[in-house]
């Protein structure tokens, strides 16, 4: 019942509306002449600093559903839900290495999205339609599941109903606060939320694990709980504390294959090339990783729920559980009242943060890779802006139907897909930032080979309680070898991109098929804040002043 | 440490920044972690923590003074 945690509700209320205040406030924030131009409202001016960097890439990076899932994955299946932590290891090095060039040729030429680098780069549309195409498709389901974060709180907090109007309807609230504050905002909003979200986290987590373990009687009980929990179980051979000699290989490329996902996510993308120059992405590089502390220390929530005896809560469907609960649940247990409910505003909070990023992003993407290139060629900047504000708020509706009408688990397998299918840029966007060796036509066969291999791959696994898409957790015996191993399914399915790719480009080129004129120069991708070769471009000499003719 | 500027050559305003070799060893960051054999063990425990936990988590520790190195090492020099 929702009058058990009545002060939780108001503690979550009053720090939500708070943020919402800021969301809307947001748009004076460090606010330009003219917010009518898409560089300002999606990419907040390019202007971010360190510390503003640092904010919004954590708290575009680490989201609610990550916070909810991971330690769920540790509850469930043990030390498998650990490769989060080296996942978010080997993300920044790899920033670090790539994603700085792409800032560089970005700024150079005003790119907004990866699909403008790569229709520059490879003087293709068609691959730019596929980039763009992939990272909207990839990321609609993203922010979908920062609504099963939210609602995840929610029912533990009581807030549920009978009818599927009554349960969501907090739900649909929050998100139309959210879609206004980011039409009217842009990216500042998040950029100033953020701030909010990651020190809530910070506190929360901090207490958590100093607080919680002296309660449950140190950590090495908390481990030996978990252990026993795991030996009781037997019907999942793949479970316990530590990995076992046919999960290693999974546990390496699924923390791999997801590293280099996610920094080919629009979101993260469009978080880099909001910084002001190279030094403040590489700074960040450096200090980023202080959230994967706390990403490894929320992971092992999962164990102290275990150790505390937590019960998740019941799922939609009869007889089975919510796991998702596990943390929401762990907090309403242990916490005083009024710090759960902090605790639970910062999980909720977490939610808005990505997933105004993500919808920027996904805007950005509509707006200058499909409507200015397929619709109307010589939008001026601020039909840019507005289109790519409209559309921010479509792609919202369209995450809220998603919860409403579906499954929820459609958005989960939707989310394992995505990371699959985004990773099927990297042979067009990471490598295009170091080579231009690949043929267009060789990269866009290869993105079909490997998106469709991917696919069936996923289709293939099975969980124990599902037939299909039961995981990424590829057995490597259906390719017809001796063993029990599993492999992540993102990793065959980009290896065979690749290689498709190279053999096409070397049968085109023994063809002499035309390749187009590369947009960029070698130069380009060491440009920094204050380069004197930046080009104005088409874009910005346009007279900011026209109105779109209604 | 304590020199906030040795006397740094005076670099060649470079164009391939990039190329430094000091980026090779942010492969160490990227390569250790995905190495099960270093981490997955339950001994010896710190503070309770199973090796598989506490060594992950030091990893980190690892990433960021790579990437702090290598930042220090490549950043320009002398202003702009």
């Amino acid at each position: 019942m929702w009058r058990d945690h009545l002060t939780e509700i108001i503690v979550f209320s009053v720090l939500f509306l708070l943020v919402s205040v800021m969301g809307f406030v947001a748009a004076r924030w460090r606010a330009p002449k003219d917010m009518a131009h898409l560089d300002e409202w999606g990419l907040g001016g390019r202007s971010f600093g360190g510390w503003i960097t640092w904010f919004l890439i954590g708290g575009d990076l680490y989201t609610a559903y990550t916070f909810v899932a991971v330690p769920a994955l540790v509850f469930g299946a043990g030390a498998m839900g650990f490769f989060a932590v080296p996942y978010t290891i080997v993300i920044y090095p790899l920033v670090f290495l790539v994603l700085v060039r792409l800032w560089s040729v970005s700024h150079r030429h005003g790119f907004v999205t990866p699909a403008d680098f790569v229709r520059s780069r490879f003087d293709s549309p068609v691959l730019a339609l596929l980039v763009a195409v992939t990272g909207i498709v990839a990321t609609m389901p993203y922010i979908a599941l920062q609504l099963v974060g939210i609602e995840a709180v929610l029912k533990t907090m009581g807030v549920t109903g009978e009818s599927a109007l009554a349960r969501h309807l907090p739900i649909i609230i929050a998100f139309a606060i959210l879609a206004a504050y980011t039409y009217q905002s842009g990216l500042r909003a998040p950029a100033l939320i953020a701030f909010v979200k990651d020190s809530l986290i910070y506190v929360v987590i901090l207490v958590a694990v100093i607080w919680l373990p002296q309660k449950l009687g140190g950590w090495g009980s908390i481990f030996d709980a978990a252990e026993a929990k795991f030996q009781a179980t037997a019907q999942n051979p793949n479970d316990g504390i530590l990995l076992n000699a046919n999960n290693q290989l999974q546990y390496v490329t699924l923390a791999f294959g997801s590293a280099l996902a996610l920094f080919l996510y629009p979101h993260s993308i469009t978080g880099v090339l909001a910084s002001r120059n190279r030094d403040v992405i590489k700074r960040n590089m450096s200090a980023l990783p202080a959230y994967s502390l706390i990403l490894g220390l929320i992971a092992l929530l999962g164990y102290m729920a275990i150790a505390s005896g937590v019960k998740p809560l019941p799922g939609t469907k009869e007889g089975t559980v919510d796991n998702n609960t596990v943390v929401p649940v762990l907090f309403d247990q242990q916490f005083p009242d009024w710090f759960a409910g902090v605790a639970y505003a910062a999980i909720g909070i977490g939610a808005l943060v990505p997933a105004a990023i993500m919808s920027i992003a996904a805007a950005n993407l509509f707006t200058r890779n499909i409507y200015k290139e397929y619709l109307k060629r010589d939008a001026s900047p601020a039909q840019e802006a507005n289109v790519s504000k409209i559309t921010s708020l479509v792609v919202k509706v369209g995450a809220v139907a998603c919860i409403v009408f579906l499954d929820p688990q459609f958005s989960i397998d939707l989310q394992l897909i995505g990371g699959v299918i985004i990773l099927q840029t990297l042979p067009a966007v990471a490598l295009g930032l170091y080579t231009r060796w690949f043929h267009r036509t060789g990269l866009i066969v290869g993105w079909v080979a490997g998106m469709g291999l991917g696919m069936w791959m996923l289709y293939q696994v099975a969980s124990p309680t599902r037939k299909h898409f039961g995981g990424s957790a590829f057995p490597l015996s259906e390719f017809g070898f001796d063993t029990t191993k599993t492999i992540y399914v993102g990793i065959v399915a980009v290896a065979v991109n690749l290689a498709v790719a190279a053999l096409v480009t070397l049968a085109l080129r023994a063809a002499k098929v035309e390749e187009g004129v590369d947009g960029t120069e070698p130069d380009d991708y060491f440009a920094d804040e204050g380069d004197p070769r930046i080009t104005p471009g088409p874009d910005r000499d346009a007279d900011p002043a026209r109105e779109p003719v209604a | 440490m304590a020199a906030p500027e040795p006397e740094a050559p005076p670099t060649v305003p470079t164009r391939a920044k990039d190329h430094s070799p000091w980026n090779w060893l942010l492969f160490i960051p990227i390569v250790v972690p995905l190495i099960p054999a270093f981490f997955n063990g339950d001994s010896p425990r710190v503070f309770g923590f199973p090796r598989f936990y506490w060594l992950q988590l030091a990893f980190i520790l690892l990433g960021v003074g790579t990437t702090t190195l290598v930042y220090q090492m490549t950043k320009k020099r002398g202003g702009r």
